[in-house]
This record gives structure tokens, sequence and C-alpha cells, in this order.
């Protein structure tokens, strides 16, 4: 079996200098969960879902999310057959394994919770019937920050969905550099062969599944759970859905450093990923930064 | 406040689940076996029964009791022990009706606080027990019982738990109790007496002599093994032949029986005459007899508090014995009281039935001699000559039981040589008496008591001689010399004496004075704890004059130290808990001075990263230290091997934290 850092490895290559995001995002895809690119236009955030869908060998369909954007445009539609005389359904492009929701913000919140479903349950209810997606099937969802003229943002229920939410950010000169002088992404995206393939990927979840978690580690969880809760400095705690997304992200995290069992550092970098999102801060932190530092700082370890 | 007690309701109200339900039952059965030795027959059959139901009920799926069936059986059962003990309170009602509402009670455990009844009941039945029996075998037992209990106590209230989990648990919490128990039990103020009485029935069952003697009264006491009393010479003990414990003395007859006559019922608070000779002092530890009398050596010269004496020499105490009571005694070995008797008395001494037992009387005039004494000798010559068997089980007597006793079956034991001897020497003409008592006794090598049993019940006489007073004659002792001098075990094999009267076995014997030894300590020190053994112990223990309040102040500050002890030691054990955690504190004192401490949040191996960055000359040691600490404390590595590397760490970090001099 393929070593999945290998995946990073061969991403770098493309999407320079941003090795931790990819960490990050392959780290979810292991871990079964949704992940959310939040940037403003232009930093990679499609390239990135590309990448990683073709480096895992998987199905990519990408939707782009506009305000006129119907859920049957995502999730298909039952059209009638004249030769036949019946309805037949048009599977519409979700059912893939890779579905890159671009600009998932900009669509009206009826089509945004379309899609919410069909990423909670893995599958889509259309007319009244009820039709599986793929194995896996991942949402990669991009999103222009909430401060952008036209957009509807996701409400807190429907983050909770996304196990991740990663930013991209500016490359530091070096990459911008190598990015200016070098080939264009396009054509080097489709010369990537892939490393690895659904069954690769589900053989990564079920190792990532096995990896020791100790009680110090699950002490450790909950009392950053707890701080969420009754810290006061959050609007609303994180839920256990965000807790086991919490644990399942750092387990993914020690696979992907090769460690038999889950450390605290796990658990600390998957946490502004898995958490920032779900925490409505009271007051507004200047930067993700600075609000993943005060949640990092504000619960020590237990001894 | 209005949160804690919706709390506790909804606790209390919660139903119970399966293991639960197992451990009150166990709770039952702890408490029921105990008293399994004197509730009656019926009684037990129903708890069986009624427990068997539950049982099938709760592993077999079986329908439990309704409503209408537990009615009939509670009237049933009351009617049962109402008819059984003529009534409905009491030790023993009282305890019948208990064991069954805790067996009904099973019948309806619906929720918590059904459980919670069913605990508490169990421990009220097993201080029930306490009513029965005191042994060191009991109170053993009832600790065990008791720890079931608890464990069931702690898993109806705690979180589920493996049953041993629970009973070590259990085991635990009586062990913390137990300094707190033995400082109570030590200083607690003792009130002169029992703190509650037993109930007058308490003591029914007990043996010991009576007020009268007819054919087979002694013989069947020889039946049994049980301690009479024990005896602490101050001083060697006398040989057995020597030890004439006197009882009962007997000086009315009527043709069969022998009772008590006026001499005995003139009591006063001081010895009748002044005995002299040599005293020897011992203290008697009497067990309860229910009845009034004491017993000491022959003859007693001062009288303790409390005792009084019969002018026939009778001690006995104001009411009936019914708790173990400590005394001591001196007494004149040899002594013959009473030269100058009261005419009254020797008039009683030689009176007869008006008819009966001819041929005795006959015999009795062929036994005068010239001289009282001669008389006397001539009485014992008859019974050593004449072919007189010793033995336990002699055949009835009928009509002029002492003509056939001594013409015809010449079988007998003490109480018919005794009754014989005395019948004689009154048929002759001297003022004589039976008494009653115990002859001899064992000697314990290992606590050094003389202990006096139920089967050296013995019966003599007593003749009154002018010039010398009452002298003891034991036609027994004209029998069966042995019977003196070594109790009944020289009795041929076939005679039902008591197996702890036989000497053979000496291993065996070995064992049961180590045994009673024991026993007798728990009395001595346990049992009969009272106000004068609290002051000797005390006073033993450099108290010199304990009042009450000196005692409060050290019971309270006993008390409180052990409180105080036992809080300072689970502090020191929750932060013992963690070998591993105090290595790695101590990873990070060795660095912290330095300012290269660790952050709350850190994890060990960023941790050994940004120290790293700072010193790159500590990476070695710190980047291990922390790889062992993070394999054992978040990965399967064993934590007690790593807390000592991690200590050597540590150290080593210790030495280096100041930068190396560049």
């Amino acid at each position: 079996m393929s070593d999945p850092r290998a995946v990073v490895d061969a991403a770098s290559t493309l999407i320079l200098g941003k090795r931790s995001r990819l960490e990050l995002a392959l780290t979810c895809l292991i871990a079964g969960g949704h992940l959310l690119i939040e940037d403003v236009p232009g930093t990679g955030k499609t390239t990135l879902a590309h990448v990683m869908a073709r480096l895992l060998g998987l199905d990519f369909r990408r939707v782009q999310f506009t305000s006129d954007l119907l859920p049957a445009d995502i999730l298909g539609v039952s059209v009638f057959e004249r030769e036949t005389g019946a309805f037949r359904f048009h599977p519409g492009p979700v059912f893939t394994q890779v579905l890159l929701a671009d600009e998932v913000n900009r669509a009206t919140p009826r089509t945004q919770s379309a899609l919410l479903e069909a990423m909670e349950e893995h599958q889509v209810s259309v007319e009244g019937e009820t039709r599986p997606l793929p194995e896996p099937f991942f949402v990669i969802a991009t999103q222009n920050p909430a401060s952008q003229i036209g957009t509807y943002p996701l409400p807190e229920s429907q983050l909770d969905r996304f196990m991740m939410r990663i930013t991209m950010g500016y490359p530091d000169p070096a990459a911008e550099r190598a990015l200016l002088t070098g080939r264009d992404r396009r054509s080097l995206l489709a010369d990537l062969a892939p490393v690895a393939d659904a069954a690769t990927l589900s053989a990564w979840r079920t190792q990532a599944e096995g990896i020791h978690v100790s009680d110090a580690l699950i002490d450790y969880v909950q009392a950053l759970i707890a701080y969420t809760r009754t810290g006061g400095a959050y609007r609303l705690g994180l839920s256990p859905r965000a807790g086991l997304a919490l644990l399942a992200a750092a387990r993914a995290r020690a696979l992907l450093a090769a460690r038999s069992h889950v450390l605290p550092e796990d658990v600390q970098a998957v946490l502004p990923a898995v958490a920032l999102h779900r925490l409505p801060m009271l007051e507004q932190p200047a930067s993700h930064e600075e609000a993943a530092r005060h949640l990092l700082q504000a619960v020590a370890l237990p001894v | 406040m209005r949160w804690r007690r919706t709390t506790i309701a909804r606790v209390a109200a919660e139903p119970l689940d399966q293991s639960r339900i197992a451990w009150l039952m166990a709770v039952a059965a702890c408490a029921l076996v105990p008293h399994g030795a004197h509730l009656p027959g019926w009684l037990i059959a129903v708890a069986a029964l009624l427990f068997t139901w539950r049982l099938a009920q709760w592993k077999l799926g079986w329908p439990g009791a309704s409503g209408l069936v537990k009615l009939l059986v509670v009237v049933a059962c009351c009617a049962g022990v109402s008819l059984t003990f003529g009534r409905l309170f009491g030790r023993e009602p009282g305890v019948a009706l208990l064991t069954l509402m805790l067996v009904l009670k099973l019948h309806e455990l619906r929720s918590t606080r059904d459980g919670h009844t069913v605990v508490l009941l169990g421990y009220f039945m097993l201080l029930t027990a306490f009513l029965y029996s005191q042994t060191p075998a009991m109170a053993a037992a009832l600790g065990v019982s008791m720890t079931v209990i608890t464990a069931a106590l702690i898993a109806l209230t705690g979180p589920p738990a493996s049953p041993r989990a629970l009973m070590r648990h259990a085991a635990w919490l009586m062990a913390q109790a137990l300094p707190f128990m033995l400082v109570l039990f030590v200083l607690f103020p003792r009130v002169p007496g029992p703190l509650w009485g037993l109930p007058l029935d308490a003591w029914s069952g007990t043996s010991g002599l009576s007020d009268s003697m007819s054919p087979g009264s002694i013989s069947q006491l020889s039946l049994s093994g049980a301690i009479a009393f024990r005896v602490r010479f101050e001083g060697d003990a006398p040989p057995a032949r020597d030890l004439y414990w006197r009882g009962p003395v007997l000086s009315t007859f009527d043709g069969r029986t022998w009772r008590q006559g006026d001499s005995a019922r003139r009591i006063g608070d001081r010895v009748p005459h002044p005995v002299p000779g040599r005293a020897l002092g011992y203290e008697v530890t009497l067990e309860p007899h229910n009845r009034n009398w004491l017993f000491a050596l022959e003859t007693v010269s001062t009288l303790p508090a409390g005792v009084r004496v019969s002018d026939d020499w009778q001690l006995s105490a104001r009411d009936g014995v019914r708790t173990r009571r400590r005394d001591r005694f001196e007494s004149v070995l040899g002594a013959r009281p009473g030269i100058e008797e009261w005419s009254a008395h020797l008039d009683a001494a030689r009176q007869l039935p008006p008819d009966g037992n001819p041929r005795a009387r006959q015999l009795a005039q062929t036994l005068r001699a010239a001289s009282p004494a001669d008389t006397v000798a001539a009485g014992l010559r008859l019974f050593r000559r004449e072919a007189f068997v010793y033995t336990l089980t002699p055949p009835l007597l009928g009509e002029d039981g002492i003509d056939a006793f001594l013409f015809d079956t010449r079988r007998g034991f003490c109480e018919h040589y005794a009754g014989a001897f005395v019948f004689l020497m009154r048929a002759a003409g001297l003022p004589a008496r039976v008494v009653t008592g115990y002859q001899g006794g064992e000697r314990n090598e290992v606590d050094d008591y003389v202990v006096v049993r139920q089967s050296d019940a013995h019966a003599w006489a007593e003749v009154w001689l002018e010039g010398e007073g009452w002298r003891r004659v034991d036609p027994t002792a004209a029998i069966l010399p042995s019977r003196i001098e070594r109790g009944l075990a020289d009795l041929p094999a076939g005679e039902p004496v008591p197996f702890v009267a036989r000497v053979d076995l000496g291993w065996l014997r070995a064992l049961r004075h180590q045994w009673e030894a024991a026993n007798n300590s728990w009395n001595q020190w346990v049992l009969s704890y009272d106000q004068q053994k609290q002051r000797e112990l005390l006073s033993r223990l450099g108290m010199a004059q304990p009042d009450w309040r000196l005692m409060t102040i050290w019971l309270a500050s006993l008390c409180a130290l052990f409180a105080l002890a036992l809080t300072l030691w689970a502090m020191r054990r929750s932060v013992s808990v963690d070998a591993l955690a105090r290595a790695w504190a101590a990873v990070d004192r060795a660095l912290r001075p330095a300012g290269l401490g660790r952050e709350a949040w850190e994890g060990p191996l960023d941790y050994a990263a940004r120290i790293g960055r700072l010193r790159p000359d500590l990476v070695p040691v710190l980047a291990q230290a922390c790889r062992l600490y993070a394999d054992a404390r978040y990965g399967a590595a064993p934590p007690a091997a790593a807390a000592r590397e991690l200590k050597a760490c540590a150290r080593a970090l210790r030495r280096q934290r100041t930068p190396p001099h560049r």
C-alpha cells in the first residue's frame, strides 16, 4: 500500500508552498469528511480540489453555484421519454466521488440544503425515491469570505457538516515566484498521474480508525470541547459531531505522520480547521490565526 | 437545593437493573443465613420458598408474586409467628417478622428506593444476629456479610462495576472504618451495666444447675461440654481434687427430690462466720445461666460487692446472671465452717419424709456407731465395700428410689450417691445436706485459665459434726476416686461422656485449648469490656485517672487524627497515581528555571521542537524525554518503565540547563 504522504508530495509539486493545507485536505478526505475551502478568488481553491481528486484517482465533477442554481441542477431530474413512455432519471452532477461545489455560498439556501442532505446521508431523495451516492463521496466546497457581495452565508447547522474548513492564503514570495515562472497549472494538472485509488483511500481510512487513542488524549479532547461550551468565549460550543470529527481527523493526521497513536499535537494540528468554522465567537477575532491561537492556548494538556 | 431534591428523587425512583437485583438477593441471603440456627423450621421453609421463587423469576422469567399473594403470605406468616411464639413482640417474633419482610421485599423491587430498603433491612438483620450469638466466629461471619451488603449499597448508588471491584471497594471501606471502630470501642465512655437489656427470653435455653435435684438431673447436665465458668487464680491453681465449686445447697427431701431449705433463704451481705486460714484469691468469669447463684471455692472468706451469701454458704447475685459476669473471691481451702450452727438449721438437716425407703432406714440403724465421725466412716465404707458402679446412664428408679439404688441397681451418678448418703446419715441421726456445684476444672496451658464445664457438675454431701462443723463428704470419691482427680475422662468407653471431657487425643486437646483461649480473650476483652476493664486498660496505657472529659478529648482527637491521615493518604495517592506524570513534571522543573518550561497547552513533541530551536544542545536528551512521555502517555508503552527513564532524563536536563560557554 502506498504511503499517504506520497499524495501530499505529488500535490506540492503543483500547489506550491501550501504543504500544510494539502496535508489538512488529505487528512480530511482520509477521515471521510467534507472539505470547505474559504478564501478570496484566485488563490487556488479549485486547483486544490482538482489535484486531490486526480491524485486519489476519484471521479470528479464540478458545479459552479450561482444564485439561480436549482436543487435539480445538482441532484438530477426525471425526464419523460416519449419512446418508452416512462420517466427516466437523469442523475445530476452529485453522482460522483468528488464533487467540487464552487462558490457554494452564491447559491440560495434551498439549493445549498439540497447538497447538504446528500453530504450527510450519502444519498439523495429525488421525487420520492432514494438513490445512494457512489462510495467514497466527498464534497469539496469553496466559498468566498462572507463579506463579499451577493452571497448567502452557510448557517452554522450546515457549516457543522463540513469536517474541515481551510483557508488557502497567499503564497509566500518564493512560491509565488515559482508560480509566475513555471508552466501553466492546468497543463500540469493534465500530466498528473494518480497516486492512489478509491480502494487505497478506503484502506487508509480503516487504518486510521484503528489508531490508538489513549484515555489521556480523550481527556484532552473533552477538555477542549468543554472549554468551547463553558469557557465564555463562544456563542455556541462544539457539537458531539464536532467532537467525533475532531478525533477522526486527529487519527488521520496521526496516520499521515506514520504514528501508531494520536498525540495532542495531532489534535492541535487539525483543531483550527475542524473547530473554528463551527464556533461563532462573541467578539470577532482579528483573523483565523488569532482565533486558533486563542482556542489552543486556552486549554492545558491534562497530565 | 431544589435541584438536589429533584435529583435525589429521580435517582430514588430509577428502576433497578438485573445486576442490582442480583446484588439485593445476595444481601438477603447474607443477612438471613446467620439466623438459620434459631428461626423456626417452617419460617425457614417459607423464606427459602419465597427466595427461590424470586430467583426463578429472575433467572427463568417466572411470573412475580401478585399483591394478593403477598398479602396472604404476610397474614399467614404473622399468624404463624404469633402461634409459634405466643406473641408478635419481643426478640424471637421480631426477628422472624423481619426475616419475612426482607424476603417479601425482594418481590417488590421496583426502584432504587426499594433497593435501599433491602440494604438497610440487611444491615439491621445482621445486628439482630448478635442478639443470639456473640462468638468470634459469628462476628467474623457477620463481617463478611457486612462487606457483601456494603458492596450492594455501592452497586446501588455507584456506576456499574464488576462484582470483584465492588467487593474490593466495600472491603476497603470497611478497613478504613476499622481504626475509628477501635478508637470508639476503647475510648467511648462505658456506663456500668449493659447499655440495653436483652429480653428475658434471651437465655431460656441456657443450661446450668437448678435449685432442686432428683435422680438424673445432674447426669443430664454432665452430657454438656459447655463452659460453666472460667477461673484465673492469683498464683498457682490448687490440684483438681481440692476444687469444689459450691452451688445450691439442698436440705429438704420429699422422698424423691432434694430442694433448698430455710437455711438457703436466709441471705446476708457478709459471710456468716469468719473463716480463718490462708486465703486464696481468684477471679471467676461466669457464663450466663439465668439463675442468680454464683460459684466459688469452698469456703469463701471475703465477699466482693454485690454478692450475697446464705446461711448455708451459698453465694448469689441480686438478679439472675444473664450476662457474663466477673467476680473476685477469696477462699480458704479445707475450712470447716459452722461449728456453732443454729439449731433450727440442724433440725432442718435431720428432716426426712415420714415414711418410704424402709430398707435404707433399717440400714442406717446398722451404721450408727459410737461417735458421729465413725458413723460417717461406716457410711463411706458401705459404698466402698459393695459393688457400686459409677455411670452416666443409671437405670430408672421407681418408688422408694433410695432403697432401689442401694440394694437393687447399685448403678448411679453422683446425685444418687450424694442423695443416698445424706439420707443414710439423716436416718442415722446426723445433720446432713446435699451440696451441688462443680468439681474440678481443666487448666488451659495457653492462657492459664481454669475452665469448668457443665460436665464437671457434681453433687456431694455435708455432715455436721459436733465440735468440727460441716464436714464435706464425697461418696463419689469413695466409689471412683478418679472422678475427683480427673473428671469424667476415665469413665469406661460407651458412657456418653461429652467429647470435650475426654482427655485422650493430645493434639486435639491442644487445639481446643487454643480455641478456647481465643474465645476467652474475646469474652474478656471484647464482650465484657466494661467500665472496669476500660479503666484497667487506660491506666495501663498511662491515663492514670481517666475521667469522661479526658476520654472525650482523646476520642475526638484520635478520630480527627485518623480522618486527617486518611485524607492525606488519599491526596498523596491521587498525586502518586501517576508516576509518569510526576516524572514529566520533573522534566519541566528541570528546565523551567532556565526559561525553557513547557507551556500548559503544548504537546510533548511540539515542546521538544520549540526548545530544540532555542537550545540545540539539549535536543538529544529532551527529544528522547518527550518521545518517552508521548509514547507512554498517548501510546501503548508501559508507563512505569518510561517514568524511570524520564526521571533519568530530568536529572540529565537539570545538569545541562545552564547554556555551555561559547
